[in-house]
């Protein structure tokens, strides 16, 4: 188990590294510099103003020189200061907007593994049946929709139409002064059109997934064993089956967290939550290359540590593989 | 899975496709929008891009019948010009990734080593970060361009295909009919191209189909947000994108494009999970 374990951190190093060459590649293949933002913004600005900015930012240096420095810089867990006009360290932006996306996400994280799993087993153990396909339908639609178009959808019913729901924001105005039970409540409904909206798209995808995890246990000998042995229907599907069922669905969460990361753009911007996803877009928009590198990198660090967190639990949740030889 | 011979195609997929009736309804709708995409200039009742300051949001009726947009245009027309969008950069962008994924996993599974350990390396790098991520920073930094979509999408999308070939290379590898091609002095390039390439394909056709879907919907995505497709060029991204920022007292400009996407989506999944369902031998009806 721990030389399993070792071997599993010693891999993530060169994975890092190559984390870092895309991500510093992608950024400076890209044409245009990141100082004409700025300039755009004041068309005064003459040419050794221009040069200055460059220099500061160390613009100027040898591609490899600025890769190395930047790489250097990034071990220390300096992100480096965003270009934005408030030149704050990224690092310190980040860790103020990645607790409102990855709490959010857990949010929906829950709602989807509170539907999925149940959702899942019926449709396995009533299989070909009305409600199976129902289910099988539904799935189909949920692959199908676009997150920002249901967004828009329960914005207008919910919050234009109907008036129950606020559209944007984590917060009302002035709701700082208010008692904690009516600040939370009023959290709770600005949460709601969010989280629903994240966790509909893999709703179908983690449902179908724990369907077909389940039709492959319901087939197995244990299962036989379990009902010849006199268990009832109940315990011998919900805990011989569920359980073993179960295992694929933690590798399938290390693996949804980029895709969780990616949705929040689209939401957090809709509804305008200050996360991750809203971050990334404004410094997209601005050209903000630190904010931008830094949240990319961190991003897929967060996948990266989410896979192996994933597999570590595996290893420990299947005493197959903790007993054995690992 | 295996060789898509002509009589297998003809005796065992085709029929086994055809009973499939969501794969067919699929399959209807992709023909279908192919046509629309066509003669979407025959089709439509109005100019796309006409603008009548007279009818600006007009809710649908019989002259309009999705309504008219913030500019008097025509949205059912916009729709129809719109799928050409949908399904140039659905091809393109997956014609990319599927090449890029087919050579990466040919030559990953065929030549092994550290060949293969610095490719999938590559892969699981890649494989890290959020998608919708890693094209936003490199869209952003382009000139807004039709091209430069499909082409971030398609390079951002091939890893996955590139593990499947890979795995369907390992076991094609040690096939007789591969040690019979060397025998008989063929070269490396025409064994992987000659006699590999054909015999992993077939679960690549699944993973085409359903990465359509996929690309259509990053597209819709990236134009709702104001950086993929430009107006005045009507993508379904777009209008739904005007349709947001109208959504108070337009509601058809929003529901139209997305019920377009959705049905285009859906149709390519079911397409998808069909032929997969058809090459599946276990599976049987």
């Amino acid at each position: 188990m721990s030389v399993y374990l070792l071997k599993r951190v010693f891999l993530l190093i060169p994975l890092m590294l190559g984390i870092t060459l895309i991500t510093f590649t992608v950024i400076h293949l890209a044409p245009g510099e990141p100082v004409e933002m700025q300039m755009a913004m004041n068309p005064k600005v003459g040419k050794d103003a221009r040069d200055r900015l460059t220099k500061f930012y160390g613009l100027d240096r040898p591609l490899h020189e600025q890769y190395f420095g930047w790489v250097a810089n990034l071990s220390r867990l300096d992100l480096g200061r965003s270009f934005s006009s408030d030149s704050r360290p990224v690092l310190d932006k980040i860790k103020e907007r990645l607790p409102v996306t990855i709490s959010l996400n857990f949010i929906a994280l829950l709602l989807e593994f509170g539907l999925a799993i149940p959702i899942g087993v019926l449709a396995a153990t009533r299989r070909d049946t009305l409600f199976d396909k129902g289910i099988t339908f539904f799935v189909f639609i949920g692959f199908a929709v676009p997150t920002f178009w249901l967004a828009l959808l329960l914005m207008y019913f919910f919050g234009v139409r109907l008036g129950w729901l606020p559209i944007s924001g984590l917060h009302s105005l002035g709701s700082d002064t208010w008692g904690t039970v009516r600040y939370l409540t009023d959290m709770a409904k600005h949460l709601i059109m969010p989280v629903l909206v994240a966790s509909f798209g893999s709703l179908a995808g983690m449902s179908r997934y724990m369907r077909s995890a389940m039709l492959n246990v319901i087939g197995q000998d244990y299962m036989v064993t379990a009902r010849a042995k006199g268990l009832s229907e109940r315990t011998v599907i919900w805990k011989h089956g569920l359980r073993n069922a179960l295992l694929p669905l933690i590798t399938l969460l290390g693996f949804s967290i980029p895709g969780l990361i990616g949705g929040s753009v689209i939401f957090e911007t809709i509804y305008a939550i200050p996360g991750m996803g809203q971050l990334f877009y404004q410094a997209v928009m601005s050209r903000d290359y630190p904010v931008v590198m830094g949240v990319l990198v961190i991003g897929a660090f967060l996948t990266l540590s989410g896979n192996l967190i994933a597999d570590v639990c595996y290893a420990f949740a299947d005493p197959r593989i903790r007993q054995g030889k690992g | 899975m295996g060789r898509l011979s002509r009589s297998y195609t003809l005796a065992v997929f085709w029929p086994r496709l055809m009973r499939n009736r969501l794969a067919v309804a699929g399959g209807s709708v992709v023909l279908a929008l192919f046509v629309v995409s066509l003669c979407a200039s025959f089709l439509s009742p109005f100019n796309p891009s006409s603008i009548h300051a007279y009818s600006v949001l007009s809710p649908p009726s019989w002259h309009h019948w999705c309504g008219t947009d913030e500019l008097g245009r025509d949205v059912l027309s916009r729709l129809l010009y719109g799928s050409r969008v949908s399904l140039k950069v659905g091809f393109v962008a997956v014609g990319i990734a599927v090449t890029i994924g087919t050579v990466v996993g040919l030559v990953s599974g065929y030549y092994g080593g550290l060949v293969d350990a610095v490719l999938m390396r590559l892969v699981d790098v890649m494989l890290c970060f959020p998608a919708f991520f890693l094209i936003l920073a490199i869209i952003t930094f382009l000139e807004p361009s039709i091209w430069y979509i499909m082409m971030v999408i398609g390079l951002t999308g091939w890893m996955g295909v590139a593990r499947l070939v890979r795995a369907e290379t390992l076991s094609i590898r040690e096939m007789d009919y591969i040690l019979a091609a060397r025998c008989i002095g063929c070269s490396n390039l025409r064994i992987i191209f000659r006699h590999i390439l054909p015999n992993a394909m077939a679960p690549v056709l699944v993973s085409a189909s359903l990465g359509i879907a996929g690309a259509i919907l990053t597209e819709s995505a990236l134009s709702f947000l104001g950086i993929g497709v430009q107006p005045p060029t009507p993508s379904w991204g777009n209008i739904l994108a005007s349709g947001k920022d109208f959504i108070e007292f337009a509601w058809w400009l929003s529901l139209f494009p997305g019920l377009a996407i959705l049905i285009t989506v859906l149709s390519y999944n079911l397409l998808g999970e069909g032929i997969r369902d058809a090459l599946d031998p276990r599976i049987k009806r």
